[in-house]
């Protein structure tokens, strides 16, 4: 079976600093894949080859067997890549309603008009923001500005979804709540990578993990294996963010 | 299509009963109010086109008077060979064309350079029209004689204005307007959302561009002679970009809150300090970018904000 996605050798350079250099990995179908690294490591460039926001120097991404690292942002979207955003991306002018159709309108699952309403809301729903839709998302908290990005994300049926950093921030008790969401998520058989740093999400949520270090990657595998790896702890214990 | 709701309903029921009462107006002056009105409903439609991509995209184009002035020669040069009416669609085309011409090369480049582009380009037609014409036709100017008289126009020019608000009514509750509300707020997210970002503001760039074209080819014989320093009048760009920033380009009808007073106080000026209207125009248009970024609708709206925030507390005082 072909991967749902699949990464070879992507390289992405930025002048003479490489940020992801010779990485390749695949996703499979329903999997819930943890990319992990220290800070800087490149796992936000990797995402951000993987979504379109920026061209890999060489190499080649395919979604289910079908290149898309060649086509613009735009395109992957319709293809069937949705992601948040590290630093929150909200639409300050449009409510929390307007935020979450803004995915379902132009992304992989199209609708539009009354039917993309009850889309939003029902997302909003899910993501614990029922009743919240006409709020304005700047007067929203941070973890709930998460909530609307992620329901954005959610609103095109995405064949794959990437989470860069969705839970960093939050405090204890929204961060059971945020990996009970994912969880659901991983349940409904959505394919996902996620960025994170928080181990007990990685612990509890991931099938697999890939492990960056300095653009590199130096680990790939079960979550257990990999986290007790030599490489890998030599990396972390030389990272004081981590 | 979606139905429209009942407000919107209202909307376009008072929208077209403004403009049918605008359209009575030749029949109770044929002088100063008429010829005043016309100069209002060219910059209704100039600046409301003009907004239609400039609001939402927050480039700011000067080609308004490269648009204008290809749709006054369309007229000028055809007007022997065609139907009035005809010479108006062609407009219209040629308009979209280069608006889509220049989209293309330009949108991707950021808004200071668009600027600048856009200017360059209004003064670049008009060189290209005043050497073809010094080169191939005897005289610099063309002459354009109809039938049409000032109430005629007028009376086209409410058209205009009410296809342009029509228009973009029907645009803002589209996906395309849904898109460019999106791509104001942030066009990272709009692209990651699945929207062709540079084909959206492209077309929005040829649908505005072709009202502006159809706006000079209605003008066209109002002039009776046509040369390139009037119809390609960089003056033309200027008021324009003044007017709709004065007004607020956030709503529809935000620029023609700055077209009425604008207009008026323009000519009223032109007739009596005639060599100070560049002045005029140099101060306001400081003042507006300075004193009302947003316009005036902005500052409305911004009261209106602080008002409701304030009734809120006291609601809440009454209550605690
Ligand atoms: N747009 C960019 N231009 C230049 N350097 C960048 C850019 N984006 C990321 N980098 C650099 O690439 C490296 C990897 O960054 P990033 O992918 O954000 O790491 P991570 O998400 O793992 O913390 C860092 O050194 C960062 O400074
Ligand atoms: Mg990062």
């Amino acid at each position: 079976m072909t991967a749902a996605l699949s990464v070879r050798a992507a390289t992405k350079s930025f002048g003479g600093l490489v940020a992801v250099n010779e990485v390749s990995f695949d996703v499979r179908q329903g999997e819930l894949l943890g990319l992990i690294g220290p800070n800087g490591s490149g796992k936000t460039t990797m995402l951000n080859l993987i979504s379109g926001a920026l061209k890999p120097t060489r190499g080649e991404i395919a979604l289910s067997g079908e290149r898309i690292s060649d086509l613009p942002a735009h395109r992957i979207a319709q293809k069937g890549v949705a992601r948040t955003f590290q630093l929150v991306r909200v639409l300050p002018s449009l409510d929390a309603e307007g935020n979450v159709m803004a995915g379902a309108v132009f992304g992989h699952m199209r609708s539009w008009g009354a039917e993309a309403h009850k889309l939003a809301r029902a997302l909003l729903g899910r993501v614990g923001l029922a009743g919240k839709g006409h709020m304005p998302v700047d007067a929203m908290t941070y973890i709930d500005q998460k909530r609307v990005e992620l329901a954005r994300a959610l609103a095109g049926n995405p064949r794959v979804l990437l989470l860069d950093e969705w839970l960093a921030g939050l405090n204890p008790t929204e961060l059971k709540l945020g990996i009970a969401l994912i969880d659901d998520l991983r349940r409904e058989g959505r394919t996902i990578i996620m960025v994170e740093h928080v181990m007990d999400a990685i612990r509890s949520l991931c099938d697999r993990c890939v492990v960056m270090n300095s653009g590199r990657k130096i680990a790939d595998g079960d979550v257990e294996t990999v986290l007790g790896d030599p490489e890998v702890v030599a990396a972390y214990l030389g990272d004081a963010d981590a | 299509m979606t139905p429209f709701t009942n407000d919107e309903l209202k909307w376009l029921g008072a929208g077209a009963i403004l403009f049918a009462v605008a359209a009575l107006l030749p029949l109770v002056d044929q002088g100063f109010y008429l010829s005043l009105s016309v100069n209002i409903m060219l910059y209704a439609a100039l600046c409301t086109a003009w907004a239609l991509f400039s609001g939402p995209t927050h480039y700011v184009s000067l080609a308004t008077a490269a648009f204008y002035g290809l749709g006054t020669y369309t007229v000028g040069l055809g007007i022997d060979a065609m139907p009035y009416p005809l010479l108006l669609a062609i407009a219209a085309l040629i308009g979209a064309a280069l608006a889509g011409l220049v989209g293309a090369a330009t949108l991707r480049i950021s808004g200071v350079y668009f600027v600048i582009f856009t200017f360059g380009l209004a003064e670049l037609v008009r060189q290209l029209v005043t050497w073809t014409q010094t080169k191939f036709a005897t005289a610099i100017g063309l002459y354009v004689f109809t039938d049409l008289f000032e109430q005629h126009i007028y009376w086209m020019l409410v058209a205009l204005t009410a296809a342009v608000f029509l228009t973009a009514f029907l645009i803002n509750r589209s996906r395309l307007g849904f898109a460019m509300q999106i791509i104001g707020n942030d066009e990272t997210v709009a692209r990651h959302v699945g929207i062709d970002t540079a084909r959206s503001k492209i077309v929005l760039f040829m649908i505005s561009g072709a009202f502006i074209a159809v706006a000079g080819a209605i003008m066209a014989p109002r002039y009776s002679y046509i040369e390139p320093p009037s119809a390609f009048n960089p003056m033309i760009s200027f008021l324009v970009v003044i007017m709709a920033l004065l007004g607020g380009t956030k709503r529809l009808w935000g620029p023609l809150v700055g077209v009425i007073p604008f207009t008026i106080l323009m000519d009223q000026v032109s007739a009596r300090f005639p060599n100070h209207t560049m002045i005029v125009i140099g101060l306001a248009f400081l003042a507006i970018v300075y004193l009302i970024p947003n316009g005036v609708t902005g500052l409305l709206e911004q009261a209106r904000a602080r008002w409701k925030a304030r009734a809120a507390r006291m609601g809440q005082e009454k209550a605690a």
